[in-house]
């Protein structure tokens, strides 16, 4: 195992790192800072050479796996390719360096940025208004709930519940919850979508929204969706549509035609740009023209002039989910991507992730069972259930895919279907990686046949070995600290 | 998968052992395997009220974070603290060590909604395919 930068330390061990002069202050703490500010002891650093720190850091960048290294089909993740164009461009100091306080007139560009990223946005999804404020998606889910919310108490009564498929996305009722609202459950049918004939049960004038995804986390297309919508407007509820799996139906159709009220973008999964680790995420929301006076604030609108600012006055807003107008660069990066593709490319995208999709499912459906024989989208999910008599779970079939030098796909969701491997492979990869991905998937399932312990010790070509789960979540360490030796 | 004799048994893979107007609940062997590792049971506080086939507290695997339904509907006199430390029981000895609470039972009528072991054995088949 790799040695922490902590446990390499050695007292006296010094980097030299170039720092300008005049950004260094002749001070000392003391002498700018309020006492109760300054440490009592000394910071514990680890002191290491210049090249103990690059082999550190080289090293661990080399037991990293992503999208960059290897093919990374986790389902309802879309793990799209980041092109290295967008990262070269927003490393521009222009973009870079400028600070959010810097008065309008001197951030035209960027205010145009937004401006036009939001409108191609609209464009795409139907909507009437984006705010790129929410952080991330669930951010973005949350955002939407509380406008949501705004809307149903400017109407008298914030009501109390919001309904989720038993297929959604886990964020789904978490973010309900925290928006105060009561979560109930809607069944899916036997063909893996929302059970209209259960969801007219659940619905009455307390339902504040229901939340869907579509095509569902099934990669199935919700094709009663115009009925769910009339449902649940005939209630006076909102739809909200939870963009995570909007890579497949780009270009093609709309939530906003579909009926839906809301929608939270990621612009992580559909717009290329990097997940979680590689940079912050950015969850954009978009609304109809009756939900728009209760965004955040501020919004970025353009004079008649042309000149663009941001206003304020919106006295209806849930007022502000986060400092600023969003993660500025990141929105760079899906404007840049965008203009990239322009609309003849994000029509062909849906196609590509579709293609890929059915095609990869075409080559691996004879070894693995089908819980839902329809037609999937984006992604589709198969389950490893008659594996089950020679010991064989999901889980081994994940991580035995590691040793063929495949990022596994999603396992164990939606909870509806067991044993599941739940795959997306998204359009960015080639015919050649669909197929190798699939050769191995073959070549697993022919040695659960053969020499089924293979897999259940797998992995067997990582720096450790399989790892155990139950002890790693309840032996909880999240910080080095110094034994003394 | 092990079944047990003189166990009541629901459709979410709950059982119940009767004894007088109380009843010790846990989850089946079934409910443990689909579960994975269990790494945490949020266990319900002694003296709640709980109403059959609603959730009434939560059980945390590897895999998912799943509700655990109420077999019957009642008051919630003792619970099994020892999962608190080690909630690797309701894998390992589900029907014994690994029971979840204690239940004093309102209404025993209620008794008739639960399958006995073969009827549960059956619906677990159905379950399957």
């Amino acid at each position: 195992m790799t040695k922490l930068i902590y446990e390499l330390s050695r007292p006296g061990k010094r980097t030299y790192i170039p720092v300008k002069k005049e950004n260094i202050s002749s001070k000392f703490p003391h002498e700018l800072l309020p006492s109760k500010f300054i440490r009592k002891k000394k910071a514990y650093l680890p002191e290491v050479s210049e090249l103990e720190v690059v082999r550190h850091f080289t090293n661990i960048s080399q037991l990293n796996v992503g999208v960059d290294t290897n093919f990374y089909p986790l389902g309802s993740c879309t793990m799209k390719y980041n092109p290295k164009i967008s990262e070269y461009i927003t490393q521009d100091s222009q973009f870079k360096d400028i600070h959010p306080y810097y008065p309008e007139k001197f951030s035209q560009g960027a205010l145009e940025i937004l401006y036009e990223t939001a409108s191609y946005l609209e464009k795409i999804s139907g909507m009437d208004k984006v705010t790129f404020q929410p952080a991330a998606g669930a951010h973005g889910e949350l955002t939407s709930l509380l406008v949501i919310r705004a809307y149903h108490t400017a109407n008298g009564n914030p009501r109390k519940k919001v309904i989720v498929p038993d297929s959604a996305h886990g964020t789904n009722p978490a973010s309900s919850a925290l928006a105060g609202y009561e979560v109930i459950e809607v069944r899916s049918n036997e063909k893996g979508m929302v059970d209209c004939d259960h969801l007219r049960e659940l619905m009455d004038e307390d339902v504040a929204a229901i939340m869907l995804t579509n095509p569902n986390t099934l990669g199935i297309f919700e094709q009663n969706i115009k009925k769910i919508a009339d449902l649940a407007h005939e209630y006076g509820a909102l739809l909200h549509y939870d963009g995570a799996n909007l890579n497949a139906i780009l270009g093609r159709v709309r939530p906003g035609d579909m009926g839906f009220d809301t929608i939270q973008f990621n612009l992580h999964k559909t717009f290329a740009t990097p997940h979680g680790g590689g940079g912050p995420g950015s969850g954009p929301i978009g609304v109809k023209s009756h939900l728009v006076k209760f965004l955040p604030v501020p919004h970025v609108e353009k004079k008649k002039g042309g000149a663009y600012f941001l206003n304020y006055d919106y006295p209806e807003s849930i007022g502000k989910v986060r400092a600023f107008y969003g993660n500025f660069l990141v929105v760079l990066k899906a404007y840049i991507y965008l203009r990239i593709l322009g609309e003849r490319g994000i029509f062909e995208t849906s196609a590509g992730a579709v293609l890929n999709a059915n095609y990869l499912l075409g080559l691996i459906k004879d070894k693995f069972d089908l819980p839902y024989n329809e037609r999937y989208m984006h992604e589709f999910v198969v389950s490893t259930k008659r594996y089950k008599d020679k010991g064989i779970k999901a889980l081994d079939v994940a991580k035995r895919l590691i040793d063929y030098g495949f990022h596994p796909p999603t396992i164990y969701f939606p909870l509806i279907v067991k044993e599941d491997l739940m795959i997306e492979p998204t359009e960015t990869e080639d015919r050649e990686v669909i197929e190798a991905f699939a050769d191995a998937l073959n070549s697993i399932a022919e040695e659960i046949d053969k020499d089924p312990d293979l897999l259940k010790e797998a992995p067997h070509v990582t720096p450790v070995g399989r790892l155990d789960e139950v002890w790693a979540a309840k032996h909880l360490i999240l910080r080095y600290e110094k034994t003394e030796n | 998968m092990e079944l047990r004799d003189g166990l009541l048994y629901s459709k979410e893979h709950e059982w119940l052992k009767v004894e007088g107007d109380e009843g010790i609940c846990g989850v089946t062997d079934y409910a443990q395997d689909s579960l994975g590792d269990v790494v945490y049971a949020e266990l319900p506080e002694v003296g709640k009220k709980i109403k059959q086939m609603e959730p009434f507290m939560v059980l945390e695997s590897v895999k998912a974070t799943s509700d655990v339904y109420a077999p019957v509907s009642g008051e919630i006199i003792e619970v099994n603290e020892k999962l608190q430390d080690s909630p690797e029981l309701v894998n390992s000895d589900p029907y014994g060590e690994g029971w979840l609470v204690k239940i004093k039972l309102e209404n025993k009528d209620e008794l008739n909604n639960l399958m006995d072991k073969e009827a549960y054995a059956k619906f677990l088949e159905e379950e399957e395919k």
